[in-house]
């Protein structure tokens, strides 16, 4: 099979982003298993208080953050064996037109969900050496007995072997029916485009104008990409920034870093693959004269405003959160933390992302700049 | 006018490093049309692509209308392809995601030209201006790719081997549309084939061999492109 070490590497983005799912659920499922283990044990009414929001709140933690993540992870494998397929067209046809059949091109791709299975070890290798702490932290006003981490073979079993069974088997079952069209289509699958409305538009844009919104229109899934950078940014920063009184410094810190690594990986990941999937058209362009600012511009400015929808949807959806965290956990609580929107945390997360989304457009741009025309009439 | 003093390109570097063009000088003039012709491997793309700014010269001098190119900087080269030039390649290049029209504008905006419509017709495409590359043979490709070059109203155009992957009656109808055009807008032609049948066409026919220029010679009896062998 034709499925290298290459192709493999290109799959970080997925090993960090279930590094975290796994990370965060290992953490609060863990400890959730714990505390109901001592529940008979906590007999005081503030304990008893405690004990049920700290539990909701690790469901809602870890379904929230987990489905969310696991969702991502879904869509980037999906995309992911889908781009394989359409760069390897002609090699995956030739293995078709000798008389593989397509069950048997197809198994091979269970490799890419090993992706998931590093990133599921990681995770939980991560997990376990940050629990300690962690149980600390849950319990720093010491109204339960003292809780030390149990190992429960279950919740590994479901936190790393399901995961990369499950993912494995999405490879080969999204392999399949993609290869699902004949030889000579799948030969031409390279070439095949997606033919957008435009045909039957009656206005006539400028031809860079016409670039920038068919580009966006051609990847749909880089769409979702950035704005679930943006997304990530945005709601992670000023939870981070704004959860001041409702958790301890770690858990900021944890957010912000889970935060930042999601979305600086996801956004490599999306402008990596818009820059490879248009290099003709860009090459082209500069064949016939367009300037540097006209080609990134072209091709990169359409997603700012993706960006701007992602980063807006993530504020709200921060607050909402938190809020109801707020309401959930405090219920009973006579002294509730005062949680308002924070402003300067929006001010604050906003002027960092647009500082680090200018920056990594900018070298996108530059690393466009330096892309030999030559490489691309040789192919 | 086109001059081209003592110029040297190597590829490769250390023990693998080789000459392809070999102190080439040479001279087109406005208007001609002039065939780059050789074997694979002589070195005439490479010549094309030092001619049309797309690569610089490791030695020697490109120089249009007395103005030195190969010093321009690298905003200063695209902007003189933008000015100036206009490419045709044998594998089309069309961008695949927009229709005829569309690949055919970005040309045309280089140029602020608003008859690229006109263009289209001129190459016989009036009718499909709504298709995709894709829904188009491998001549009609062919014919979107001289009307995007041509609606940029270049000064010069190059074309390599732009027939390469047309067959007989395909390729000689795209020959012809060339030659026609070339007459009506009077721009400098330079093409690079490897076909003999084809240097029969051109006004001006550059010989090479080995990165060297083997030859300059002038067709006295031009022929069309269906008066020519295949």
């Amino acid at each position: 099979m034709i499925i290298g070490i290459k192709d493999l590497a290109k799959l970080l983005a997925i090993t960090v982003v279930v590094c975290c799912a796994v990370f965060v659920c290992s953490l609060f499922l863990n400890y959730n298993l714990d505390l109901v283990g001592i529940q008979d044990e906590i007999t005081t009414e503030m304990g008893r208080i405690l004990y049920d929001a700290q539990l909701a709140s690790g469901k809602v933690v870890a379904s929230v953050s987990g489905g969310c993540l696991v969702v991502t992870t879904v869509i980037m494998l999906v995309f992911y064996v889908k781009n394989y397929i359409d760069s390897h067209g002609k090699e995956l046809g030739i293995l078709k037109a000798l008389g593989y059949s397509r069950l048997r091109v197809a198994r091979h791709f269970w490799v890419f969900g090993i992706s998931v299975g590093i990133g599921s070890v990681l995770g939980w290798a991560g997990a376990w050496l940050y629990m300690p702490d962690f149980y600390e932290v849950q319990n720093a006003e010491g109204l339960f007995p003292e809780l030390d981490p149990q190992f429960h073979p279950i919740l590994s079993l479901a936190l790393l072997a399901l995961p990369a069974v499950f993912f494995m088997l999405l490879a080969v079952c999204s392999a399949f029916f993609k290869m699902k069209c004949s030889v000579i289509g799948l030969l031409k699958e390279a070439q095949e485009v997606r033919i957008s409305a435009s045909r039957k538009e009656k206005k006539e844009l400028p031809f860079l104008a016409d670039l920038r919104r068919s580009t966006l229109r051609s990847r749909k899934t880089l769409v979702f990409f950035v704005g679930f950078s943006a997304f990530c940014f945005s709601a992670m920063t000023q939870m981070s920034l704004s959860m001041e009184g409702l958790g301890s410094e770690t858990f900021s810190w944890m957010i912000l870093s889970i935060g930042l690594i999601l979305a600086f990986m996801t956004l490599f990941m999306s402008l990596t693959s818009v820059v490879k999937a248009n290099t003709k058209t860009i090459a082209m362009m500069k064949v016939f004269g367009y300037s540097r600012k006209d080609y990134s511009g072209a091709i990169l400015g359409g997603y700012r405003p993706v960006a701007c929808v992602g980063f807006a949807i993530g504020t709200a959806y921060q607050y909402v959160l938190l809020r109801i965290a707020v309401d959930l956990i405090f219920a009973d609580f006579e002294k509730v933390p005062e949680y308002q929107f924070s402003f300067s945390a929006l001010l604050l997360s906003l002027g960092m992302f647009i500082l680090a989304y200018e920056l990594t457009l900018y070298y996108y741009s530059w690393k466009i700049s330096r892309q030999p025309i030559k490489s691309v009439m040789l192919e | 006018m086109i001059e081209v003093n003592g110029i040297r390109k190597f590829y490769g570097s250390g023990e693998s490093r080789f000459q392809v063009l070999k102190n080439i000088s040479l001279k087109i003039e406005d208007g001609d049309f002039a065939v780059l012709l050789g074997p694979s491997g002589s070195g005439k793309s490479t010549l094309l692509n030092v001619l049309s700014g797309l690569e610089r010269p490791d030695e020697g001098k490109v120089l249009y209308d007395g103005e030195e190119i190969s010093a321009l900087s690298d905003s200063g080269l695209t902007a003189f392809r933008k000015e100036n030039i206009g490419f045709i390649f044998q594998q089309y290049y069309l961008l695949p995601h927009m229709t005829v029209l569309k690949n055919v504008r970005m040309g045309a905006d280089l140029a602020a030209n608003p008859d690229y419509k006109a263009i289209i017709e001129a190459v016989g495409l009036g009718d499909k201006l709504r298709k995709y590359p894709h829904e188009l043979s491998g001549g009609e490709q062919q014919r979107v790719s001289i009307a995007r070059a041509l609606a940029k109203k270049p000064k010069v155009l190059f074309l390599d081997e732009p027939t390469g992957a047309l067959d007989e009656q395909t390729g000689r109808q795209v020959l012809d549309y060339i030659s026609q055009l070339q007459e009506q807008y009077g721009f400098t032609m330079v093409m690079v084939t490897h076909n003999r049948n084809i240097a029969e066409m051109a006004k001006t026919v550059i010989q090479m061999n080995s990165g060297i220029l083997s030859e300059v010679c002038t067709n006295q009896a031009r022929k069309t492109a269906y008066e020519i062998g295949w």
